[in-house]
């Protein structure tokens, strides 16, 4: 079967442009528990109010996250995931009906041995609209933001609270939206987010041209109604990936995938209560 | 071939900065920092005073006279980092690093370490310095590595086993990372190799050019001239590039590094990064790797834990691919009969890394002239690994 996927042009631009409230931006990790469940998560997680889905391609050496996400990255390697079936599986999703902008999240090293070139191919066929490479900083983008250009997927760039004066370097080139590290650390989920994240948040904003998202550490509806009123977007990652994990024996089963997918759905619009 | 790195960190198409935003600041504070040390001759007269008074230096470059007259052929030097205070080179970038951190403000700071000796020199330092230490260590080689964990808190570390991946040397540079990542504020990563993003690979070298400037004067008074052949073994890569850079511009010595081949190349268990790998990005720079064909880094394997390591030196991807220096493979069995023969011939227990690069010397000795010079980098002692090597030669 030959599969037609629409060819999309600037989505996350439009979501962010159509917006009323700050978008919600789910992070999950392709191939955790299954391929397929991946595929099913995004759907539910579209139906409980997602308003772009960040796809983690897993990775052996995850230098940027924290327990969750490498406990997550360690179970989808075993299950065979490689860059290529999380492209593909954006894809599949696309067949089932997922709208909303995908972004797929991926260490350099694999984008570089599937060959960046080829990798931006196959997005644009398989219906992914951005692409984030965390351990790619401004400094080293250079080819990959000439061929984002060219298929136009924008490269998502990141600033942290240590950017300090490299925050208008980094804005100066942004696409998409700049993905704002809300503290120092790796991913995981936080009791408290750093007192300094509201004025770190104004100052990306003065900056940029592009919407801002924060994320890292955002695990809780009052978080999100704390950053709420500073960003364009909130990224939820860790906590979603642990709701996930709780719920993978329900999810990888037939007769209970159901009940997994509601809770999944459940603890999404229990977080967004948080921006109403 | 042209002054490397350039300034954004590059030797040729290798090196870099593949690094989170969050530590990018960090290093280019660093990078600073490390020239300004660099060019003040108080910080230079500070390092030599603790290499001479506190490290012992200069290590003695030795006429292995033995080993020369059983293998009946080149005449071999050893240059004797193994006396080094702590037992290998790696102190001489530790006291540099410590006091950079010191002089940066930085009263903590962090290390990786695989055979324990880049974690016993940063303890040290720590001690000597008065700074707090933690050392990032993988399960499997505090397994193997017993002794040099308990010298470690003795000297006052916190030594922090990492249960990640394959629980080696790579894991824990992921998981010292991550900790930087976390404490970037009042946190300096002493890195103990060549390797992560710049300016780490060119500081570490400049630390560690000490092994290759001391060879090259005491080879000129021992004999008159350069020699023909320099051995080092390669991990990351620290004594070979301190031993080779001061040598690069004399083409007429050749290098060589030697990796470590396990149960051989063709086998699943090794880290002959370039016998097996291909460029790649692992723990922030461009370099050669071993890794799966999806990019994913894949488990390396010596009976050596120093050597243990997935990727190599930016700087020596550079020199193989300009063919200034070449690479070649050691199995654990050849290291382990070149560690017996040194033993018994020069009286001289070599650290299981070290013995590498002697049997590196067994092959090549043999076949060359009496007067072919080769010195060989004896990088590091092997007291932390008889136990080990007790293991394996009464299995």
């Amino acid at each position: 079967m030959i599969s037609v996927i629409a060819v999309r042009e600037q989505e996350i631009e439009k979501k962010f442009q159509s917006r009323t409230t700050p978008l919600f931006i789910p992070f999950i990790t392709a191939g955790d528990p299954s391929l397929e469940a991946t595929v099913k998560i995004a759907l539910a997680l579209e139906q409980a109010g997602a308003d772009i889905l960040e796809l983690g391609v897993p990775y052996s050496d995850p230098l940027a996250d924290g327990p969750t996400i490498q406990g997550a990255s360690a179970r989808a390697l075993r299950n065979g995931v490689n860059i290529e079936t999380c492209v593909r599986l954006a894809g599949q999703m696309r067949e089932q009906g997922l709208t909303i902008p995908v972004i797929l999240f991926t260490y350099y090293n694999p984008v570089l041995q599937y060959g960046i070139e080829s990798l931006f191919q196959l997005m644009r066929k398989q219906g992914v609209d951005g692409i984030l490479i965390p351990d790619l900083p401004v400094e080293e983008s250079g080819e990959v933001i000439a061929l984002s250009k060219q298929y136009s997927i924008p490269l998502i760039s990141l600033v942290a609270p240590t950017s300090k004066q490299r925050i208008r370097k980094i804005a100066e080139q942004a696409e998409g939206f700049i993905y704002c590290v809300s503290s120092l650390g790796v991913t995981g989920t936080r009791n408290q987010l750093s007192d300094g994240v509201e004025d770190f948040l104004k100052e990306v904003r003065a900056n940029s041209k592009v919407p801002i998202a924060v994320g890292f550490g955002i695990s809780t509806p009052e978080q999100m109604q704390q950053l709420a009123p500073f960003a364009d977007g909130l990224i939820v990652g860790s906590a979603l990936v642990k709701t996930i994990e709780a719920n993978s024996e329900l999810l990888q089963n037939a007769d209970t995938a159901e009940k997994g997918l509601e809770n999944i759905k459940r603890f999404v619009q229990n977080l967004k209560c948080g921006v109403r | 071939m042209g002054i490397v790195p350039d300034q954004y960190g590059r030797f040729g198409q290798f090196g870099g900065k593949y690094v989170p935003e969050t530590l990018m600041n960090a290093i280019e504070e660093l990078e600073i920092a490390f020239h300004e040390a660099k060019e003040d001759p108080k910080f230079q007269a500070e390092l030599e005073s603790l290499y001479k008074y506190y490290s012992g230096r200069a290590t003695p470059l030795y006429f292995a006279e033995n080993l020369t007259r059983h293998l009946g052929g080149a005449k071999i030097y050893l240059k004797r980092e193994d006396l080094n205070h702590t037992g290998a080179h790696k102190l001489n970038n530790a006291l540099a690093q410590g006091l950079l951190a010191k002089r940066m403000g930085k009263k903590k700071i962090i290390a990786e370490t695989g055979a324990g000796q880049h974690g016993v020199a940063s303890a040290t330092v720590a001690a000597k310095l008065g700074l707090e230490c933690k050392v990032f260590m993988g399960e499997e080689d505090i397994r193997r590595q017993q002794l040099n964990v308990f010298r470690m808190q003795l000297l006052g570390a916190e030594v922090i086993p990492v249960h990640s991946g394959t629980k080696t040397l790579k894991d824990a540079t992921n998981e010292a990372i991550r900790y930087w990542v976390s404490h970037v504020d009042d946190t300096f990563y002493l890195i103990g190799s060549v390797v992560g993003p710049h300016p780490y690979p060119m500081m570490v070298r400049d630390f560690q050019r000490i092994i290759g400037d001391e060879t090259k004067a005491q080879i000129l008074e021992q004999e008159g001239r350069l020699p023909d052949t320099v051995v080092a073994c390669v991990g990351g890569g620290s004594n070979a590039m301190g031993m080779f850079y001061p040598f690069i511009q004399d083409h007429d010595v050749q290098l060589i590094g030697v990796e470590a081949a396990g149960h051989g190349v063709d086998t699943d268990m090794h880290a002959a990064t370039f016998a097996k790998g291909k460029k790649g990005v692992i723990h922030g720079a461009l370099t050669y790797l071993l890794q799966d064909e999806w990019g994913q880094i894949t488990e390396p394997y010596s009976i050596s834990a120093g050597l243990d390591y997935p990727g190599v030196g930016p700087e020596h991807a550079y020199l193989k691919e300009s063919g200034r220096a070449s690479y070649h493979p050691i199995t654990d069995q050849e290291a382990l009969e070149a560690l017996q023969l040194l033993c018994t011939t020069e009286g001289i227990i070599p650290a299981l890394e070290s013995a590498h690069a002697v049997a590196e010397v067994l092959k090549l000795a043999p076949s060359l002239p009496s007067d072919h010079l080769l010195v060989v980098c004896l990088s590091g002692r092997g007291d932390k690994d008889v136990e080990a090597i007790q293991g394996y030669l009464t299995k």
